[in-house]
C-alpha cells in the first residue's frame, strides 16, 4: 500500500499488500465462523422457530454470483487494455453490487411480514443479525469500488504494478464476500 | 574493550556495505516526509520506532491508571471498617459519608474499578502496551526491513488503540459509573442497561472502547504476519529468525484469529442491549417485573468471549516468552537451548490456545463430557510450557551471566512463569475447579501466570532495548532496587492468595462481614494490601528511571552495547527512518551465536567462514 517498502521487497513471493488483505479475510471469516457456530450451540438448546428463507434471498445470490463473474472479466480487461470493456464492466460489478443488497433488503422485509421478527425467536434474529453483518461487508467492498470506478474514469488506462496490485485485493475481497454469501445461504438452508 | 567494539562496529558497517542489498531506498528523498515535521514526528508518525515508543508510553500511562484502581479496592479489600473519607476529594459521591463523617467506599464503585483494573490491565496494558511495543519496534528491525507492510494502517493501529483508551478514560468519569460487570461482561449485567448502575452508559462505553481496541489489534496484526512472512531479508529463512519474531508472528495469528469472534459477541450483546433481541437473555425478572426477553442463552455469551479470551492470555503472554528467550540467551551469552523446540512450543501453545476456552466455564453448567475433553487440552498445554521452561533453565545453565536488570527480570519471568503455572494444573481440572472456581487461589493463578510474568518480560524487554528506543542506557541501581522489590513484593501480594482460595474466600466480593468463616483472613487482607501499595510505589521508581534515562542516561556509545547477533543492532545508535543509511545488511547464519569457535558472539551478517561451512547445518 505504501510505497515505501514496494522498493525493499526481496523474499517475496506475494505482494504484502495482497497477502495482507488474504490475513484480514482469514478474520472476517473467524467472525462468521462464530456467528454460524453460535448459531449451531444455541440451536441445540431448542426452543426453535422453524421458517422458510425468503425467495429474494436465491435471487440475490444469482445477482452477487454474476456481479463477481463481472470483476473478473473487468480485470482480464484491464489487463489486456480494453479500456471500454474494463470500464463498463466494472461499472456492471458495481451495480449489481448495489442489487445485491436491495434484494437482501427486500428479502428481510419479505421475512419481516411473514412475521418473523428481528427482535423474536433468536432463530429469526440470527438469520438478520448475520446477513445484515455480511451486507455491512459488501457495502465496505461497494466504497472500495466506487475509489476504483472513480479511478478508471479519471487515471489514462495504464497497467502498472501497483494497479494490479490494488486489483487483485479488489476482486479478491469481492469473491470472497461472494463466497461468503453462499456458505451463509447454505448454512441457513441445510442448518 | 572499547577498543575490541570500536572495530566491531567497523566490521559492521564494511559487513554491510559488502554483503548488504542496495534497496535504493535513499536515493528518492525530497526530504523525509515520514519524519519532517513535530506533528508527522511524533503525533501522526509512521515510523515504526514512534509508533512502538507511543505505544509504550501510553501502555505505562494505563498501567499507572489501573495499578491505581487496584490500590482503591485493596485498601477496601484490607481496611474495610477505616474511615475513607481523605478520598472523597477524588472520588467525590462514590465515598458516601454517615453521620460521623465515616466514609465508605460504594459497592458499585468498588465493583467498577476491579472491573476497569481487568480491563485496562489485560488489554491496554499487556496487549497492546506489550506486543504493541515490541512488534513494532523489533520486527522490522529484527528482520531487516524499513518499516512495516503498511505503515498507515500501523499509525492507524495506535490511533484506534488512544480513541479506545480515550472512551474508557472518558466513562471512568461518568455520573453512574464505569461498568461494573467484570471484566468478561457476561450477560445478563452487561446486557440489561437496569441491571446495575454501570450497565447503562458506563457498559456501551465499554463496548465502543473495546470494539476500537479489537479494530486496532487487527490493523496491527495484519500488518505483524504479512511483514514477517513476506519482507524478511535475503537469507532469512523462518528457522534463522530470533525467537522474539517467532513470538510476535504466533501472537499476531492467534490475535486475528480470536479477536473477530469477540467482535461477533459484542455484536450479539449490542442486538440484545439496544435492539431487543434476546440471543443471550432468557425469562428474567428484573426489579420485580418480568423482562420480553425469551430463549436466549447467557452460556453463548460465555463460549463466544472465552473462545477470545483465552487465546488472549497466550497473546499477553507469548510475547514475554519471546522477549526472555531472547535477553536470556544474550546475557548467558549462549545460543538459546532447543532452538526448534522452542518454536514448536510456540506453535503448540498458539494452536493448543484454541482447544481450550471451556475451562473457564466448568462450573456454567457445561456438559461434564465436553469437559473432560477440555480438561485434557488444558493440561496438555502443561507440555510445550514445560519445554520451555526447561530451555531458558539449560540455557542459563553454565552461561556467563550478566546479572543486569533486563536479565534479572528475564530471569524472575522464568520464576513467575513456574510458580503460576503449576497452579494451572489444579484449576485445569474441573473436579477441582468445583472447589477453586471463582476464589483467590484463581487470582493468585493468573495474576502470577500472565499477570507479574508478562510485566517482567515487559520489564526485561524495555531495560534490554531502551539503548535502541532513546540511544541511552536506563539506571542499573535504580533497575535492580525495581527488581528485587518487585520480585519479592509480587510473591507477597500473591502467594497468601493461595491460601485464601484454598479455603474458599470468593473473589470479587465488596466485603467478607457476613461469612463468619473468613473473618480471621482480616490479617492476611491487610498484609496484601500494604504488600500491593508498596509494590505500586517501587513501580514509580521505574518510571521515573524511564523518563530520566531519556533524557540523562548513560549514553549508548556503540552499536552493538550488548554484544547480540541479531539485526537491530546493525544499524546505527539512534536509526532513522529506513533503519539503515546505506544498504540493508543480508544474513548468513541463525540468530543465536553465542560464545562460538573461540568468539563471544558472530553477528548475523557475518558470512560462514570455510570451517563453518564444512560442518554447518543452520
Amino acid at each position: 500500500m505504501e510505497s515505501v517498502n514496494s522498493r525493499t521487497q526481496r523474499n517475496f513471493t506475494v505482494e504484502p499488500a495482497l497477502f495482507g488483505m488474504w490475513v484480514a479475510i482469514g478474520s472476517i471469516v473467524m467472525m462468521f465462523a462464530a456467528f454460524t457456530s453460535a448459531y449451531v450451540v444455541r440451536q441445540a438448546q431448542g426452543n426453535w422457530l422453524e421458517f422458510r428463507l425468503p425467495e429474494w434471498f436465491f435471487l440475490s445470490t444469482v445477482i452477487i454470483l454474476l456481479s463477481s463473474l463481472c470483476i473478473h472479466l473487468s480485470y482480464k480487461e484491464f489487463l489486456k487494455g480494453n479500456t471500454a470493456n474494463y470500464r463498463n464492466l466494472y461499472i456492471l460489478t458495481f451495480v449489481l453490487g448495489l442489487g445485491f443488497v436491495i434484494t437482501q433488503y427486500l428479502g428481510w422485509n419479505a421475512m419481516h411480514l411473514s412475521g418473523v421478527e428481528l427482535t423474536g425467536n433468536p432463530a429469526g434474529s440470527f438469520v438478520y443479525v448475520i446477513s445484515g453483518v455480511h451486507v455491512l461487508h459488501v457495502l465496505g467492498g461497494m466504497a472500495a469500488l466506487m475509489v476504483g470506478l472513480l479511478k478508471a474514469f479519471i487515471l489514462p488506462h495504464r497497467v502498472t504494478a501497483k494497479r494490479v496490485t490494488r486489483f487483485r485485493m479488489m476482486a479478491h475481497y469481492w469473491h470472497f464476500v461472494d463466497v461468503l454469501w453462499i456458505y451463509l445461504l447454505l448454512f441457513f438452508m441445510f442448518q | 574493550m572499547a577498543q575490541t567494539q570500536v572495530a566491531v562496529q567497523d566490521v559492521t558497517d564494511q559487513l554491510i556495505e559488502k554483503y548488504g542489498y542496495d534497496d535504493h531506498f535513499h536515493d528518492h528523498h525530497d526530504g523525509d516526509k515520514y519524519q519532517s515535521n513535530f506533528i508527522t514526528h511524533y503525533v501522526f508518525s509512521m515510523d515504526h520506532k514512534m509508533i512502538a515508543k507511543q505505544f509504550l508510553i501510553t501502555g505505562m500511562f494505563w498501567a499507572f491508571i489501573g495499578g491505581l484502581l487496584s490500590l482503591v479496592f485493596r485498601l477496601q479489600l484490607g481496611f474495610p471498617a477505616e474511615d475513607m473519607a481523605w478520598l472523597k476529594p477524588f472520588f467525590g459521591k462514590w465515598i458516601v459519608l454517615n453521620d460521623a463523617g465515616v466514609g465508605t467506599l460504594s459497592p458499585e464503585f468498588y465493583y467498577a474499578m476491579v472491573t476497569m483494573h481487568g480491563t485496562i490491565l489485560v488489554f491496554f496494558v499487556l496487549t497492546a502496551g506489550l506486543s504493541g511495543t515490541f512488534s513494532n519496534l523489533l520486527i522490522p528491525l529484527q528482520i531487516g526491513a524499513r518499516d512495516m507492510a503498511s505503515p498507515f494502517l500501523n499509525m492507524l493501529s495506535y490511533w484506534f488503540f488512544f480513541l479506545a483508551g480515550a472512551v474508557l478514560f472518558f466513562s471512568l468519569f461518568l455520573s453512574t459509573g464505569a461498568f461494573s460487570g467484570g471484566w468478561v461482561a457476561y450477560p445478563p449485567l452487561s446486557a440489561l442497561p437496569q441491571a446495575a448502575s454501570g450497565s447503562g452508559a458506563g457498559m456501551t462505553l465499554w463496548l465502543l472502547s473495546l470494539t476500537l481496541f479489537v479494530v486496532s489489534v487487527l490493523l496491527g496484526g495484519i500488518n505483524y504476519v504479512s511483514t514477517i512472512l513476506n519482507m524478511r531479508t535475503k537469507g532469512l529463512s523462518m528457522w534463522r529468525l530470533p525467537l522474539t519474531i517467532w513470538a510476535f508472528l504466533v501472537t499476531a495469528i492467534i490475535g486475528l484469529l480470536s479477536f473477530p469472534v469477540l467482535v461477533s459477541g459484542f455484536l450479539l450483546l449490542f442486538f440484545d442491549r439496544s435492539v431487543g433481541t434476546s440471543f443471550y437473555l432468557s425469562e428474567i425478572y428484573i426489579g420485580g417485573q418480568a423482562l420480553d426477553h425469551v430463549g436466549g442463552s447467557p452460556i453463548l455469551y460465555q463460549h463466544l468471549f472465552w473462545f477470545l479470551g483465552h487465546p488472549e492470555v497466550y497473546i499477553i503472554i507469548l510475547p514475554a516468552m519471546g522477549i526472555v528467550s531472547e535477553v536470556l540467551a544474550i546475557h548467558s551469552r549462549k545460543p538459546i537451548f532447543g532452538y526448534k523446540a522452542m518454536v514448536f512450543s510456540i506453535l503448540a501453545i498458539g494452536f493448543l490456545s484454541f482447544l481450550v476456552w471451556a475451562h473457564h466455564m466448568f462450573v456454567s453448567g457445561i456438559n461434564p463430557y465436553m469437559a473432560m475433553i477440555f480438561v485434557l487440552f488444558t493440561l496438555i498445554i502443561a507440555v510445550p510450557s514445560a519445554v520451555k521452561v526447561f530451555n531458558w533453565l539449560a540455557t542459563l545453565y553454565g552461561g556467563s551471566i550478566r546479572f543486569n536488570s533486563a536479565n534479572l527480570f528475564a530471569i524472575g519471568f522464568v520464576s513467575m512463569f513456574i510458580s503460576g503455572g503449576l497452579t494451572g494444573i489444579f484449576l485445569g481440572n474441573s473436579a477441582i475447579d468445583i472447589q477453586l472456581h471463582d476464589t483467590y487461589f484463581v487470582v493468585a493463578h493468573f495474576h502470577i501466570v500472565m499477570g507479574v510474568a508478562a510485566f517482567f518480560g515487559l520489564f526485561a524487554g524495555v531495560y534490554h532495548w531502551f539503548p535502541k528506543m532513546y540511544g541511552r542506557f536506563m539506571n542499573e541501581f535504580l533497575g535492580k532496587v525495581h527488581f528485587w522489590f518487585t520480585l519479592i513484593g509480587a510473591y507477597l501480594i500473591f502467594w497468601p492468595m493461595h491460601y485464601l482460595g484454598i479455603a474458599g474466600v470468593p473473589r470479587r466480593y465488596y466485603s467478607f462481614d457476613n461469612f463468619e468463616s473468613f473473618a480471621h483472613f482480616g490479617g492476611m487482607n491487610q498484609f496484601i494490601t500494604i504488600a500491593a501499595v508498596l509494590v505500586f510505589i517501587v513501580q514509580l521508581i521505574f518510571v521515573i528511571n524511564f523518563f530520566y534515562s531519556i533524557w540523562y542516561g548513560r549514553k549508548v556509545k556503540v552499536k552493538n552495547p550488548w554484544g547480540a547477533t541479531t539485526l537491530e543492532w546493525t544499524t546505527p545508535i539512534k536509526p532513522g527512518h529506513g533503519n539503515w543509511p546505506g544498504k540493508i545488511p543480508t544474513i548468513h547464519r541463525w540468530s543465536y551465536d553465542y560464545s562460538k569457535d573461540g568468539r563471544d558472539f558472530i553477528s548475523q551478517i557475518e558470512p560462514l567462514s570455510e570451517e563453518e561451512k564444512k560442518t554447518a547445518h543452520h
